[in-house]
């Protein structure tokens, strides 16, 4: 694979093609916050949170840093006043789900996020799906999905699978950036899993 | 039936279907479209082969259900061939008069003409409707001639003969550089030129590809793919096969929407057809190219329609988006390079080939060209299906075509293309209908919804309807649109119950700029449109709403009242029997008082107090007049005390 050079932040940075932006701001020390983001899982693209701002050619436009890739003489910048305003933004809103969550909460403080500026909605869950993707593609199990859509989506433990397989593993309840996961694990647990005493 | 293994083949089955019509024949062409189905087409087809027969004409007189000609509003049409005489809102009943009079005597049912609402005058063809007489319909127009599960009728009326020029006459390059040069642009909603999408997959490296229409046609309101789908299922087809060939694919997929049954029923009926001529398949026309095509039901999500969610659900997994850097006509469906375009666009293919690209750019403005299949809906005289040039002026279409707004009413705005289009004011009705047109008043074309809005109108209340239905089927993958719109919807609600606050409009602008600025999908980016268009045009009755606690439209429920003026009422006792919340006190010779804690607003006594009344105001933002005293509320007739 060719190498690619482009510039993050005032600073050249050398990639591989096929890389993404978010990919080589890390390999070169550049940090761009991330919420659905795991080095083991495919791009996601879901909070948004990486938005950064890219030159090519003349045009700036912003993109979403894990899954756009780089490209030859690529200018990025990973702040400007928008783009803090638009992650702030994205954090209140998050914040109205899950206002104590400890990674919101330091990101909040970076971008001056006010965990009351929306009505709260109490469902705990950000959606960003590395508890579903983690079980997909790292334990090829599928224990948990997303279920239903929009603003109803939610994840769900698929009880057939995971009195099986979760016992033993629950290598996603470090990954989750609120407390919903292992909520939802427990209540399906007391609901569906068979009793030791069976 | 045997495969038509030539263009010559091709050409002398046509001659011969041809030879054994007889124009001069009585053709009775009933519209079997879903609109005209709903308004009792099944029933009229049926009355008029029970009476052909009754009356022993199956040999004189053809009939055929087809396609739908637009006039919706008048269903169901019929149109009576050779001398086009239009019918409208035909009943069963109507049937024997029609056979007696039109088909035996050649004579004209006057009443079941259309008559112009102004002049008065009836017109006995179509073409001489005001609706149909100022459109311009290329596509359309072949809807009510043909019968959509007949391939024959489509054949008799060129079909397939655009497919026939290509394969035989022109090379893949040939047709791709036609299309370029024709400027068609998608239909569907961004307006992407085609040939350039066409021509990305073509040059793209990967060998296997595909091309697809997208039939998932979701906006409120729109109905223009369900008509073409349904009316002239084989020119989509016609259209499709000739881009396959353009930018070597062999394999196409048809995205339907499973509410349209009929459309998806006739689309497969129609690839069953043309798989028998051998217009689909193995050697089309003994040209060695090979094609085939799939239908794929959608399974109900609006954002399918979007293209990367669309080839999401076509491989079988959940129909989310996915991020687009690398274009999907080089990158699409299973990785590999796709051309997407609408059901309207792919219509338009054959034209262009058969006609040329000169022929079509003939028609529209410098930036768009060719024709626009708008659905003309809400508050409007001529509801219905219009194609017309673009260019035109939405006032045209609204006035001269549409017949203007009903109930002596005033015009408020026009809301153009789909839920995350704009509304667009009255004082930009001479806009010209284009792309970059609508783009630039802060709407867009869309796919060609049109819903025409009257000053009863709340525009805030416009903006939360949309915002709602995008919020309901947003896929919910990423948060500025599925948070972003969950927020915007409550502060919309919050403003139409006149609990709107200061900076509601702020706040509501910058999950607007998050939504356009870092949603993943057009979908989300688009979304805050209907709020940033009524803004920008109606900004005075958010700031009613959220500061007088005002609806100026006084359709917000929670922000009117009605009242009943004692100067006007004589104690009819309409309103007091009517009411549903038994909220009217009344009594012979008393004047009525509206108990406002029992009332619901439901407006029932507004609209039954008779108009010579006229005693029920509906008021906003201004308190209820405190109810009269007690001995006021007889009424002395003036008469008695003589």
């Amino acid at each position: 694979m060719s190498d690619i050079f482009l510039e993050i932040d005032g600073k050249e940075v050398k990639a591989t093609e096929g890389m993404t932006v978010l990919a080589a701001a890390q390999s070169a020390g550049i940090s761009i916050p991330t919420l659905c983001h795991h080095e083991k899982l495919e791009p996601f693209g879901g909070c948004r949170l990486c938005i950064v701002e890219a030159e090519a050619r003349g045009w700036t436009k912003l993109v979403v840093s894990c899954v756009y890739p780089v490209e030859e003489k690529l200018i990025v910048r990973t702040r400007s006043e928008k783009i803090d305003r638009i992650r702030k933004t994205i954090l209140e809103l998050l914040l109205a789900h899950a206002p104590d969550s400890p990674a919101l909460h330091d990101l909040a403080q970076v971008y001056g996020a006010d965990k009351n500026r929306f009505e709260k909605e109490a469902s705990f869950c950000i959606h960003c799906g590395l508890c579903v993707r983690y079980c997909a593609e790292v334990k090829k199990k599928h224990a948990v999905g997303f279920v239903d859509r929009g603003i109803r989506k939610e994840i769900s433990f698929i009880p057939e699978i995971a009195s099986k397989e979760c016992n033993d593993c629950k290598e996603c309840f470090p990954l989750c950036p609120t407390s919903y996961l292992q909520a939802a694990f427990v209540l399906t647990e007391a609901l569906v899993f068979p009793s030791s005493s069976d | 039936m045997a495969r038509l293994n030539s263009p010559e083949a091709l050409e002398n089955f046509r001659q011969e279907i041809l030879s054994k019509r007889d124009p001069e024949k009585p053709c009775i062409s009933i519209c079997a479209g879903a609109g005209c189905i709903a308004s009792g087409a099944d029933e009229v087809i049926a009355a008029f082969s029970a009476e052909i027969e009754k009356e022993g004409l199956q040999a004189k007189v053809d009939t055929k259900g087809t396609g739908c000609p637009g006039f919706c509003e008048r269903g169901p049409v019929v149109v009576i061939y050779p001398e086009e005489i239009c019918y409208l809102q035909v009943t069963p009943e109507d049937v024997p008069e029609i056979i007696s009079q039109t088909i035996k005597e050649k004579k004209v049912v006057d009443r079941l003409l259309y008559e112009d609402p102004v002049t008065g005058e009836r017109a006995i063809h179509e073409s001489d409707i005001t609706f149909y007489k100022n459109q311009q319909r290329t596509v359309l127009c072949n809807n009510i001639k043909i019968d959509s599960k007949n391939i024959d009728d489509y054949l008799a009326i060129d079909g397939y003969s655009a497919l026939a020029k290509a394969l035989s006459k022109m090379t893949a390059v040939d047709v791709l550089e036609e299309v370029k040069k024709s400027n068609l642009r998608g239909r569907g909603g961004a307006g992407f030129p085609a040939g350039r999408k066409w021509e990305g997959s073509r040059n793209a490296p990967e060998p296997i590809k595909y091309v697809i229409v997208n039939a998932d046609e979701g906006d409120p309101g729109a109905f223009m793919d369900r008509a073409l789908l349904e009316g002239n299922p084989h020119s989509i087809l016609e259209g499709l096969i000739i881009g396959g060939y353009a930018i070597g694919s062999n394999e196409g997929y048809i995205y339907v929407r499973q509410e349209y049954p009929l459309a998806v029923k006739n689309i497969n009926l129609a690839i069953k057809q043309a798989e028998a001529y051998g217009l689909l398949g193995k050697n089309i026309l003994g040209s060695g190219y090979d094609f085939n095509v799939f239908v794929h039901q959608g399974a109900g999500a609006f954002v399918c329609g979007e293209s990367t969610a669309l080839m999401t659900a076509l491989e079988g997994r959940v129909g989310e988006p996915r991020p687009k850097y690398v274009r999907s006509n080089v990158k699409g469906l299973w990785e590999r390079p796709s051309v997407l375009n609408n059901v309207e666009t792919w219509a338009n293919v054959p034209l262009i080939i058969n006609n040329g690209a000169d022929w079509f750019t003939e028609i529209g403005t410098e930036g768009s060209k060719g024709t626009k299949i708008f659905s003309l809906v809400g508050k409007i005289t001529n509801t219905g299906l219009v194609e017309v040039p673009m260019g035109i002026t939405l006032r045209d279409i609204i006035y001269k075509i549409g017949g203007g707004i009903p109930d002596g009413k005033k015009f408020k705005a026009v809301q153009t293309g789909g839920p995350s289009g704009g509304c667009i004011p009255e004082e930009q009705l001479d806009l010209e209908v284009g792309f970059d047109e609508l783009t630039k008043a802060g709407s867009m074309m869309g796919s060609g919804g049109m819903i025409v809005m009257d000053e009863d109108t709340c525009m805030v209340d416009v903006a939360r309807y949309f915002i709602n239905f995008l919020t309901d089927e947003s896929c919910g993958k990423c948060v500025p649109c599925r948070e972003g719109l969950r927020q915007m919807h409550r502060i919309l609600t919050n403003i139409t119950e006149g609990k709107g606050e200061e900076g509601d409009i702020e706040l509501l602008e910058v999950l607007s700029e998050t939504a356009v600025e870092a949603s993943l999908c057009a979908l989300g980016k688009s979304a805050p449109n209907p709020f940033l268009s009524t803004l920008r045009y109606f900004r005075d009755e958010y700031e009613a709403h959220i500061k007088e606690k005002r609806c100026p439209a006084l359709s917000c429920k929670e922000l009117i009242a009605f009242y009943i003026d004692p100067g006007k009422c004589l104690a009819c006792g309409i309103c007091y029997k009517k009411c549903p919340a038994k909220a009217i006190d009344g009594g012979k010779k008393k004047i009525h008082i509206i108990d406002q804690e029992k009332c619901t607003n439901c407006g029932t006594c507004f609209e039954v107090c008779p108009p010579r009344f006229g005693a029920v105001a509906k008021i906003s933002g201004e308190p209820v007049p405190p109810p009269i005293p007690e001995e006021k509320r007889i009424i002395i007739r003036k008469s008695k005390e003589k």
